[in-house]
């Protein structure tokens, strides 16, 4: 199977859109949390490759021509934050407030919770950019000691997980302000989550698209000094 | 035409957010550079909404499929993964929520803040 795959360049990029439909047909058709498109999709190509006994080199030669459009895709969030300038500028304490309290929770729990499981400098580092957008997040990691391969997963898994909990725990916490909402998802789960941000509405897509930016670079500024305490 | 000039001027973008990465010497990748080039852009009159809005839609509507390759790629690093997974996995779960948590509540307070201070200044006026 691995071969004849060996000579598509169209069968990642067909696994990954059919298993991404298979999971939108699922949320449709049960309203669970845990059936998140994203989620179903990477799981159901997983299996897959497992199951035909298909390398993932085989898979990404196909697939990462949707990786090739994460850049140009990222800047055109430039887009939907351009028409909600207004909002912002009416608003910046509570957005520029808000994100920085976000940075400060994301370092002191993981200094609280790496403590708690003694883990060591090197696995500490690794986590603190877990909340950032991943091109940022690596460099994050890589100066300051961790390992950035784990880094990335760990970071892709934070934004799965931020995707698939955004919708309840703002209902159950009472998050109802479009800009609290986009600002929460932002700062907690970087552009995955900005993907469930941009459903809900468009502030609360433009609102995350800001927060990337800019709890990326206040984690670029104050990771190096969260770094010394452990 | 319409979507050749709208996907050439993004892609142009993005190649001048890799060029400033390239050039400064700092962790920002070139999609945050290409994002506040753009926005820049579209706020100085340079480049007008009308001329990025239909591509622009297109790209961000289908941005989660382009998570799943490097998502996908988890079962490759998952060797080294694996030994660390349970600690990682609880710390990054808990984490998340309170950091979802104390931003959301922040945001919404400041902002419920300012509207009572409005409404006061406005009572006075």
């Amino acid at each position: 199977m691995n071969e004849m795959m060996q000579h598509s360049i169209f069968f990642g990029g067909v696994l990954s859109l059919l298993t991404y439909g298979m999971g939108m047909a699922f949320r449709k058709r049960w309203k669970f949390a845990l059936f998140n498109p994203l989620l179903i999709s990477i799981v159901a190509c997983i299996l897959f490759l497992i199951a035909f006994e298909i390398d993932y080199e085989t898979y990404y030669e196909g697939a990462k021509y949707l990786s090739y459009l994460l850049t140009p895709a990222t800047v055109c969030l430039a887009i939907p934050l351009y028409e909600q300038l207004t909002v912002l500028g009416r608003n910046w304490k509570a957005i520029l407030g808000g994100i920085l309290s976000g940075v400060l929770t994301s370092f002191g729990s993981i200094f609280i919770l790496a403590s708690l499981f003694h883990l060591d400098h090197s696995a500490y580092v690794t986590l603190l950019p877990k909340s950032i957008t991943t091109a940022i997040g690596m460099g994050v990691a890589e100066e300051l000691g961790g390992y950035v391969t784990i880094c990335v997963a760990i970071i892709i898994l934070t934004g799965i997980w931020g995707n698939i909990l955004a919708g309840i725990l703002c209902r159950i916490l009472r998050i109802t302000h479009p800009i609290a909402k986009g600002v929460a998802i932002g700062s907690s789960s970087h552009a995955i989550g900005t993907v469930k941000a941009m459903e809900m509405g468009i502030v609360e897509g433009a609102m995350s698209s800001l927060s990337i930016v800019i709890s990326g670079i206040l984690t670029v500024i104050g990771a190096p000094i969260f770094a010394q305490f452990l | 035409m319409k979507y050749i000039r709208q996907f050439a001027i993004i892609l142009t973008i993005s190649f001048i957010g890799e060029g400033c990465h390239f050039f400064i010497p700092l962790p920002i990748p070139a999609s945050i550079y290409g994002l506040l080039i753009l926005l820049f852009a579209l706020r100085a009159g340079i480049v007008r909404v009308e001329s990025v809005q239909d591509v622009g839609r297109f790209l961000v509507e289908i941005m989660p499929l382009m998570f799943i390759p490097a998502a996908v790629g988890l079962m490759e690093t998952w060797p080294l993964l694996e030994p660390v997974f349970v600690p990682f996995l609880v710390i990054l779960v808990v984490s998340t929520i309170l950091v979802m948590a104390v931003t959301g509540w922040c945001t919404q307070g400041i902002l419920r803040l300012e509207e009572k201070k409005k409404k006061e200044s406005r009572t006075y006026e």
